[in-house]
C-alpha cells in the first residue's frame, strides 16, 4: 500500500512528477533570489498569485539599509502583483503557513528548508530553492521525484520533563544528519496520535536535520479540531498498511530530555550527561518552538523566578505574541528577565538580534547548531524548551527531570 | 560535457552556512558570496576555487535552501562538485543555477590533483583513476549546457 508522500503525489516512489502546488512561500531571504530569478524570466504574470505567500521573518525588522531596500523592492512586488504578504512582526513564514493556512493532502513548497514543517498537516510539505520557486511563480507547478518512506513509530507516552523535542533530536540522532536524504520520514503509532498539533509540529520541522524531504503526520481529530479553530474544515486521513524503506521504533517512555551538542544536530545525548556547562545565552524560540504551547511551559517553569543567565525569547508569530499577553505568559516571562524579541526568527541564522561572540556558549531551542551559525567562534547546544528553562535559571546546562 | 579542474577535498556533511555565512546574504552582489565563500571553514579557500573541482563526501550542501551557496561556488570559479551524495535541496539549486554536480561513491582526493570528469558518461578522473559516478538525466544535463533553470526557460519560450 501507499505511504501518504505517495497518495499525495499520486505516483509510486521512485516516479518523477510534475504536479501544481497548492501552497508557495518565500521568506525577506529566500524572497529577494527569487524576485531576481523571476525578473530574469521574463514572464508576463504570476501563474496563480492567490497561492503564493510572502512572509518576512528571516531579518524583521531589517537590521540595516541594504536590508531594508531589498524588503523594500519584495514589499512593493507583493502588493503590486497580489501575493498574500505578512510584513515584519507578523512572525515565522511555517508557523503562519500553520495557522489556519495549509489543509490535509496539500502540496506545499516553500524557499526554506524547514517548509517539511507543515508535513504536520498531512501536507506533503518540503522546501526548495529560489530558482525553483521562481519557476513555481511562472508555472504554478513544479517537479518532485516521489520518495520512499522512513516510518518512524512513536510508541507509548512521553514521561517527565521530555517533549517533543526530545523526539526529533532523538530521532535525528539515530538516523544521523543524512540518514533521510531524498527519502520522507512518516510518524505513525500511538505516540503519534497522542501528540498535539504544536508538538507534531516541533517534529516535522526537524526532518531536514536527517536530510528528509519531509516529515509527515496523517490527519486526524486533533488536526481536524486545531483547523476547525481557524474556520478551516477538514477531513481526517485513513492510515493504510504501508511497506517502509525503512523503519524507526523510538518508545517515548523510555526518552530523556537531551541536548544536541555542538557542531552536529545528529549529536545528541542525554541532558543529564551534559549538566553543568556554563551558559553565556539561552535562546527559546524558532519554528522549531517558539509556539504558544512552548512560551506558556518555559513561563511555567521561571514563574516566580530569575534566570541567570542572559536569555531571548522569540513568539514564532504575532497570534502567539498576543495569546501570551493575554494570558499573562509574557510578563511571567519578562518579569523572570528574559529579552523579548519581536515575532520572527530571531538569531537563529545568524544575522541578528542574540548572536554569539567568539568562545560564547549557547543553548537554543532552535534547530541547526552549525558551527559558526548563530555566531563566529562560538558554540550552541540544541535542546527542548524544558530544558532551556532549567538551564536559563541555573546559567548552565541542566537536565529538567527534577526541576520543581 | 566533460570538464576539467584541480581538486579541492573536502569532507562529509559541508553544510551551507560554511559555505556561505547567513552575514553575507543581505546582498544581490555575487561578488560578495564569491569573496567570502567558505570563510568559516577556511578563509584561505576562497582563493584556491578557480578552476577548481570540489571532492567531497557524503551530504554535500545540507542545510539552509539558500540558493546562494551554490551562487557562491559558481562565481567563485568552482568547475563542478563531486561527492558522495547531496543534500537535496542544494543538488536541485546547483543544477537551477548552472554549476555541474555529479554523485561519485568513493574517490580517492588530493588536493591539487587533475579531476577530469563526465555528466553524461558518469565518471571521475582523478590523478588518472577512473571511478564510476551517477550520470545526470538529461533534463538536468539541458539545465547545465544552458547555464541553469532561468536561460534554460528562456529558451523554451
Amino acid at each position: 500500500m501507499s505511504s501518504l508522500s505517495e497518495r499525495i503525489l499520486g505516483a509510486p516512489a521512485g516516479s518523477y512528477v510534475d504536479r501544481p502546488v497548492d501552497r508557495a512561500f518565500v521568506h525577506d531571504g529566500t524572497g529577494v533570489l527569487t524576485l531576481e530569478a523571476w525578473r530574469r524570466m521574463e514572464r508576463e504574470s504570476l501563474a496563480c498569485p492567490e497561492r503564493l505567500f510572502m512572509l518576512f521573518d528571516h531579518i524583521a525588522p531589517a537590521n540595516n539599509s541594504t536590508t531594508a531596500v531589498l524588503q523594500g523592492e519584495l514589499r512593493t512586488f507583493a502588493a503590486e502583483n497580489g501575493l498574500h504578504f505578512s510584513d515584519i512582526g507578523g512572525g515565522i513564514c511555517h508557523q503562519l503557513m500553520s495557522e489556519g493556512i495549509v489543509r490535509p493532502g496539500e502540496v506545499v513548497v516553500g524557499a526554506d528548508s524547514h517548509s517539511c514543517t507543515l508535513g504536520a498537516f498531512g501536507a506533503f510539505a518540503t522546501g526548495v530553492g529560489a530558482t525553483d520557486m521562481a519557476a513555481i511563480w511562472a508555472s504554478g507547478s513544479t517537479w518532485f521525484r516521489v520518495p520512499e518512506t522512513i516510518g518512524i513509530h512513536l510508541e507509548g507516552d512521553l514521561q517527565g520533563a521530555a517533549e517533543a523535542k526530545d523526539i526529533a533530536l532523538d530521532y535525528v540522532r539515530k538516523l544521523g544528519m543524512d540518514g533521510g536524504t531524498y527519502m520522507a520520514l512518516e510518524f505513525v503509532g500511538g505516540g503519534a496520535e497522542s501528540l498535539s498539533m504544536e508538538s507534531r509540529l516541533t517534529i516535522a520541522n526537524m526532518a531536514v536535520e536527517a536530510g528528509a524531504k519531509t516529515g509527515i503526520f496523517y490527519a486526524d481529530d486533533t488536526t481536524v479540531q486545531y483547523l476547525g479553530g481557524y474556520g478551516v474544515p477538514a477531513a481526517p486521513q485513513a492510515a493504510e498498511e504501508v511497506r517502509y524503506a525503512r523503519e524507526l521504533t523510538l518508545d517515548l517512555d523510555d526518552l530523556v530530555p537531551l541536548v544536541a551538542a555542538p557542531h552536529r544536530v545528529d549529536n545528541g545525548r542525554p541532558a543529564a550527561e551534559c549538566e553543568g556547562i556554563a551558559l553565556d545565552e539561552v535562546f527559546v524560540g524558532t519554528c522549531t518552538n517558539g509556539r504558544y504551547e512552548d512560551l506558556a511551559r518555559f513561563a511555567g517553569m521561571v514563574q516566580g523566578k530569575k534566570v541567570a543567565v542572559r536569555t531571548i525569547v522569540v513568539p514564532a508569530s504575532r497570534s502567539v505574541l498576543l495569546k501570551a499577553v493575554q494570558t499573562g505568559v509574557l510578563s511571567t516571562i519578562i518579569r523572570a528577565g528574559c529579552v523579548v524579541g519581536p515575532p520572527g526568527c530571531g538569531p537563529c541564522l545568524g544575522a541578528h538580534m542574540g548572536v554569539l561572540g567568539e568562545g560564547e556558549v549557547g543553548l537554543s531551542t532552535a534547530n541547526r547548531n552549525f558551527r559558526n551559525r548563530m555566531g563566529v567562534g562560538a558554540e550552541y547546544y540544541l535542546c527542548s524548551v524544558a530544558t532551556a528553562a532549567a538551564s536559563a535559571l541555573a546559567g548552565a546546562i541542566a537536565s529538567p527531570e527534577g526541576a520543581p | 560535457m566533460t570538464l576539467q579542474g584541480s581538486a579541492v577535498c573536502l569532507g562529509a556533511d559541508i553544510d551551507t552556512d560554511v559555505i556561505i555565512a547567513g552575514r553575507y546574504l543581505r546582498t544581490k552582489d555575487r561578488r560578495v558570496w564569491a569573496e567570502h565563500v567558505f570563510e568559516d571553514l577556511d578563509p584561505a579557500l576562497a582563493a584556491r576555487l578557480k578552476g577548481a573541482v570540489i571532492i567531497a563526501g557524503t551530504n554535500f550542501g545540507c542545510g539552509s535552501s539558500r540558493e546562494q551557496a551554490p551562487v557562491a561556488l559558481k562565481e567563485a570559479g568552482v568547475v563542478g562538485v563531486i561527492a558522495s551524495s547531496f543534500a537535496r535541496i542544494f543538488f536541485r539549486n546547483a543544477i537551477n543555477v548552472g554549476l555541474p554536480v555529479m554523485e561519485c561513491g568513493e574517490v580517492r582526493c588530493r588536493d591539487g590533483a587533475p579531476v577530469s570528469f563526465s555528466l553524461e558518461g558518469g565518471w571521475v578522473e582523478v590523478d588518472g583513476v577512473r571511478n564510476d559516478a551517477t550520470p545526470l538525466s538529461a533534463r538536468m544535463l539541458e539545465i547545465i549546457r544552458y547555464g541553469g533553470l532561468v536561460e534554460y526557460w528562456r529558451a523554451q519560450q
